[in-house]
């Protein structure tokens, strides 16, 4: 905010001017450098095959339809591996996030230079590695199937559900829990009646979230053999079975439409 | 029945909120504390049940010090003071009977608490209170759904059924309208009647704390600077605690359509003593 003395006026203006020229400054270094990373980009592209692709995206959809139907018999078994590996995975995540984010949350850990730092690391690692890799680790370590898609599964939603819980702990209503101490409740009680009934409705959201999120997370984890229909997604792209690959995509598209439609019905009940 | 010896507290951050309190309650008295904000009246009641930490002194309530407890002891001596606080401080996810039945969870068991297996005499007891406070039918909706007024009763009911010797009162009607705020007060002093309890109520609403205490203690920075009779509660007095001010227009504030007859001659009585 800059206000000047002119005359007789004060005249105001959003910024100063100086602060001005900087911010026009900056926008034009901005521009400068995305004109001369468009330029490295295209030295690097052969532009023949990009000007060749919507023909090759159109002769893909051409060898895509009609989708050969009588395929989905076969992926009904994939289908339901899928919705298994999300939910149990889930349900492990959230088993092992809870006193997870019971620890990390500064309120309510049992301590803050011991426990927190560990829980947060716990978080941290389970977040940074995406569950493809975590399937991929897995299937070396216990071989393919579905336990370790659930597994690979439940490691990444660990740290995603645990760290927005903690979150949810550490905004409660602090009055509460101080009424609920002062009636002489020991620790658990407090933590029963004063704490959970106000994370409650984040708990659901989040396990509903994360469950949605899941079902497509383990729609792709069969490409690295730990289960479900990303197996036949893998095989019939392998084969070049395009007719087949259309109709396991539009089976993923209605598990995920059913999906978003159950946790958007829940939320509703919830909230 | 109460008694602080020399009580002081100084947050971390280096404020001195208590200098040294020396204050007795008996039983069955009602005791207003009053004082501008900052003057330490919530810290003080803090104090008492060890919500904050004292930084010295000491507090007994009858002859326990409750200072020198541990962790264990002092939850049983909390049982023994009952809390009410400002804006309510009800859970407000559970219901009301939750909400009451939780003031008997130091008398029951975790898993029995958690559950919601309270004995059917605590109950009892619960319906008797909400009965008191004319709740009984909002037993089963939730605390969000209630208005100011229903919430401190549910406040009050949950403090009761403690069975205290002692109640604890922050700011009862902060974020009540007039009417309210002195049918709640009227509440809080009539059951204190009844069950011959001590109570310090922080307010600091200077006209419902002469209406309804019958010792007024005036704290400021810290100290008490005021301890006696309503009646002795001039404009000489309200300066020595609050500041300079001209104290009949604060009493004019009170929203005089708010007010019934009664009240309305009772506010004359009081403005004709203060000038």
């Amino acid at each position: 905010m800059a206000v000047r003395q002119q005359g007789e006026l004060k005249v105001w203006q959003r910024r100063e001017r100086g602060k001005q020229f900087a911010i026009w400054g900056a926008w034009l270094a901005g521009v400068a450098v995305f004109a001369y990373c468009w330029r490295l980009i295209s030295e690097k592209t052969i532009w023949m095959f990009v000007t060749d692709a919507p023909r090759q995206a159109v002769d893909l959809a051409e060898r895509m339809v009609p989708p050969k139907w009588e395929y989905m018999a076969k992926l009904w078994l994939p289908l339901w591996d899928t919705l298994n590996i999300a939910t149990l995975g889930t349900v492990m995540a959230l088993i092992i996030a809870v006193p997870v984010a019971f620890c990390a949350a500064r309120n309510t850990t049992p301590s803050v230079i011991f426990v927190r730092p560990v829980a947060l690391f716990i978080i941290v690692s389970s977040r940074s590695i995406n569950s493809l890799v975590w399937a991929l680790m897995l299937v070396t370590i216990i071989g393919p199937g579905v336990v370790a898609g659930i597994l690979a599964i439940g490691f990444r939603s660990i740290g995603f559900c645990a760290k927005l819980l903690y979150e949810a702990i550490e905004e409660i209503d602090e009055k509460q829990v101080e009424a609920v101490t002062a009636t002489g409740a020991a620790g658990g009680q407090v933590l029963a009646f004063g704490i959970v009934p106000q994370i409650m409705p984040a708990f659901a959201g989040i396990s509903i979230f994360r469950w949605d999120i899941n079902i497509r997370e383990s729609t792709v984890l069969g490409l690295v053999g730990a289960g479900g229909i990303g197996l036949q997604l893998d095989a019939s792209i392998s084969t070049l079975a395009w007719t087949q690959v259309s109709v396991i995509l539009l089976a993923i598209l209605a598990t995920v439409i059913v999906s978003e439609w159950v946790s958007a019905k829940v939320r509703h009940a919830i909230i | 029945m109460l008694r602080l010896e020399k009580l002081v507290k100084r947050y971390r951050t280096g404020d001195l909120a208590l200098t040294g309190i020396d204050l007795e309650v008996p039983g069955g008295q009602v005791m207003a504390l009053i004082g501008p904000s900052g003057a330490g009246k919530s810290t003080l009641i803090r104090c008492v049940n060890r919500l904050v930490e004292p930084t010295s002194g000491r507090v007994f309530l009858g002859d326990t010090e409750i200072t020198g407890l541990s962790k264990g002891q002092l939850r049983l001596a909390r049982r023994r003071m009952g809390m009410i606080f400002q804006e309510y401080a009800l859970v407000e996810r559970l219901t009301v009977m939750e909400n009451v039945l939780s003031g008997r969870l130091g008398y029951t068991g975790f898993w029995r608490s958690y559950f919601r297996k309270f004995p059917q005499r605590d109950i009892n007891e619960a319906f008797r209170l909400l009965e008191r406070v004319s709740l009984d039918h909002m037993a089963d909706k939730r605390a969000d759904e209630l208005s100011g007024g229903q919430r401190q009763r549910v406040g009050i009911a949950r403090a009761l059924i403690q069975e205290p010797e002692l109640l604890l009162v922050d700011e009862p009607t902060a974020s009540l309208d007039p009417k309210t705020s002195r049918q709640i007060m009227r509440l809080i002093c009539e059951l204190c009647e009844e069950r011959e309890l001590a109570a310090i109520i922080n307010i600091h609403d200077v006209l419902l704390a002469e209406m309804f205490a019958e010792r007024i203690v005036g704290l400021q920075a810290g100290t008490i600077v005021y301890d006696g009779p309503p009646d002795r509660l001039g404009p000489d007095v309200l300066t020595t605690i609050y500041g300079e001010e001209d104290w009949t227009a604060t009493i004019d504030k009170v929203d005089e359509d708010e007010l019934t007859e009664e009240e309305l001659r009772e506010r004359e009585r009081l403005m004709s003593r203060a000038s």
